[in-house]
């Protein structure tokens, strides 16, 4: 059994002087696929981002089971990939150029695109569906689009570790089944993936469910159990019920008050 | 497919850059006059081919490829300033840098009272030839003073900001800056009237002036600057994906930034303090480069600088020629091709084209 992909222990953060996590305690699988959820303001965003180094907290975060702050730079970029949310896009840049910036990481200073770099990203942007478009300016696409072109960009790091904070939005249906395809492939390489998502019927495909409320975990388990569903009515205040349909988890509104 | 036109576009614009050069040779006092007839013709007089040749080499060649240098410099601290603070509309100027720049060279003038006023009034009467030996320590004085309150105003309009996340906040203290600053400028030119004259040359923005120690100057700090710039340029692109992004690919952006505003605060000093205040040549010149071609910044330095040496060069041209034989100052004739560019942009993008990623 591999190293679980995070071990989160006592964490808490601030955003603009008010107390946004509260000591949250949490392992996450190496492997799979772990969805975090919950309603509007519940701190998951902010979870995902002190997970990924990118706020200051307090307690502790180990990714692969190495402290956070212990690894080179440049070897934890290689080993955790972000995808965030509404990324203030690189208007100018191709679509190809874009994806390359995932290969940073990988890259001497001044050394130009290797020939692994060059696989990566047309894998990455083959998987997306983007190949298409490479010498296209990313300004000149869709939201859609350039969502795809910024998920292959996340995907061309090749890490370990993926972290993506709402990276389905702009996607229309077909394209976020296809966006769950690759995540059941890359969880199938071994990949470990975290997402924060608002299609609560997307995220209950996930391998485990992490349900917050107001900066804490609320319940962590697996999706096709029953107990997270219950904790995730519940957190929705019994707004949403979960059912089984045609072989899946949905959620749906509960539009009539009882 | 990027890169094939990325380099067309650069030959191109090293070739007219060129030709203006050449050009610039041939444009006077007296409006378009070839020099270089007597200087090829063998059976000239020597005395009208020495008059000839010093003028050529000693004002004409000089001042058109100062131009090229400083509106190369103005170009890359253009692409520079929009890149780092993830701006289309950044200008080098709009940090404060000019007036940090123009305080720097105002308190310069005023500490070296009437040597360097005199300096600057003999520019203003255009005699330029007495300017052409002007001393390396004079010219090596302004630009460091310029550059030291580039530097100095660009810090202070960060701070102000609280970094370059927010860019309304920073577009803000880059105007607070200047406007404090620009008090400060007359409140110091008002002790020290002598450098009055050489102060408003300065602000009108001129190429008269230049010899071959600032033209050396310039094409200087502009290899310093295009190498640092054309090393760093993967941080620019990393950043144009957001701060979050750029952080996780593993980019130090703290040093690299201070790195980037130390390059961008150089290359706008040191033109400044050779020609004054341009308007718009490192605000059009990326422009106008992205408007042709989609590059990442590593090649868009380089097409910036290019592009703003061509900008800066025909203005140059077109100053010394419109009402010859009396000359505009460049600035002018910058400032009011620059408008109508930014005008005709934004007419494109009101009419619902694409505005090359303007406003």
């Amino acid at each position: 059994m591999s190293a679980p992909a995070y071990v989160v222990r006592g964490l808490g953060a601030s955003l603009g002087g008010s107390p946004i996590l509260h000591g949250i305690d949490l392992e996450l699988r190496a492997a799979a696929w772990t969805s975090i959820v919950g309603p509007n303001g519940a701190g998951k965003s902010t979870l995902l981002r002190a997970i990924a180094g990118l706020l200051p907290c307090s307690g502790r975060v180990e990714l692969l089971g190495r402290e956070l702050h212990d690894w080179p730079r440049q070897e934890r970029a290689r080993a955790l990939s972000w995808l965030g949310q509404n990324q203030v896009a690189a208007d100018d840049l191709t679509v190809y150029d874009v994806a390359m910036l995932g290969r940073l990481p990988h890259q001497g200073w001044l050394a130009p695109a290797s020939r692994a770099d060059q696989v990566a990203v047309e894998r990455a942007l083959r998987q997306t569906q983007a190949w298409d478009w490479r010498e296209r300016a990313l300004g000149e696409l869709s939201g859609g689009e350039r969502q795809r072109v910024l998920l292959a960009r996340a995907l061309a790091v090749e890490a370990q570790v993926l972290l993506m904070d709402e990276p389905l939005a702009n996607l229309d249906p077909p394209h976020q089944a296809d966006w769950l395809l690759l995540v059941r492939e890359l969880v199938a390489a071994g990949r470990s993936v975290v997402s924060v998502l608002h299609e609560i019927s997307i995220a209950l495909h996930a391998d485990e469910l992490v349900v917050m409320r107001q900066g804490r975990i609320a319940h962590h388990g697996a999706c096709n159990e029953v107990a997270p569903q219950r904790a995730l009515e519940q957190v929705f205040e019994h707004r949403i019920a979960i059912h089984a349909l045609a072989g899946q988890w949905v959620a749906l509104p509960v539009t009539s008050i009882t | 497919m990027n890169l094939r036109q990325a380099s067309l576009l650069g030959w191109g614009l090293l070739i007219v850059g060129l030709a203006l050069a050449a050009l610039g040779t041939c444009v006077g006092s007296a409006g378009l006059e070839n020099l270089w007839r007597p200087l090829l013709d063998a059976g000239a007089d020597p005395a009208e081919r020495d008059m000839a040749w010093q003028i050529v080499t000693e004002i004409r060649l000089p001042r058109t490829l100062g131009a090229w240098a400083a509106g190369g410099l103005l170009g890359l601290a253009g692409a520079l300033a929009q890149g780092l603070f993830r701006n289309p509309l950044a200008d080098p100027y709009l940090l404060g840098s000019a007036s940090g720049a123009s305080l720097g060279v105002a308190i310069a003038l005023a500490a070296v009272g009437g040597g360097a006023g005199m300096v600057g009034g003999s520019m203003m009467n255009g005699a330029s030839f007495s300017m052409l030996s002007g001393s390396l320590w004079v010219r090596l004085g302004l630009t460091g003073a310029a550059f030291a309150g580039a530097v100095l105003a660009v810090m202070l309009t960060l701070a102000l900001a609280r970094g370059v996340g927010h860019t309304l906040r920073l577009l803000l203290a880059g105007v607070i800056v200047g406007v404090v600053l620009g008090a400060l400028t007359s409140l110091v030119l008002l002790f020290s009237p002598e450098s009055l004259q050489a102060m408003q040359a300065f602000m009108l923005g001129t190429t008269g002036f230049i010899g071959w120690t600032a033209w050396g100057l310039m094409f200087g700090c502009w290899c310093l600057c295009a190498l640092v710039a054309w090393t760093l340029a993967r941080v620019l692109d990393g950043l144009s994906l957001g701060e979050a992004t750029a952080q996780t690919l593993g980019l130090p952006l703290a040093p690299l930034r201070a790195a980037l505003v130390g390059t961008l605060a150089l290359a706008t000093g040191t033109a400044v303090a050779q020609t004054g205040l341009i308007a718009f040549v490192g605000l059009a010149a990326p422009h106008l480069v992205r408007a042709v071609v989609k590059v990442p910044h590593r090649q868009l330095m380089w097409l910036a600088s290019l592009m703003g040496g061509v900008l800066l060069a025909s203005a140059d041209l077109l100053a010394r020629w419109v009402i010859a034989p009396q000359e505009l100052p460049v600035g002018v004739v910058t400032a009011v091709l620059g408008g109508g560019y930014l005008l005709w942009l934004m007419h494109r993008r009101s009419s619902g084209l694409h505005a090359g990623g303007l406003l």
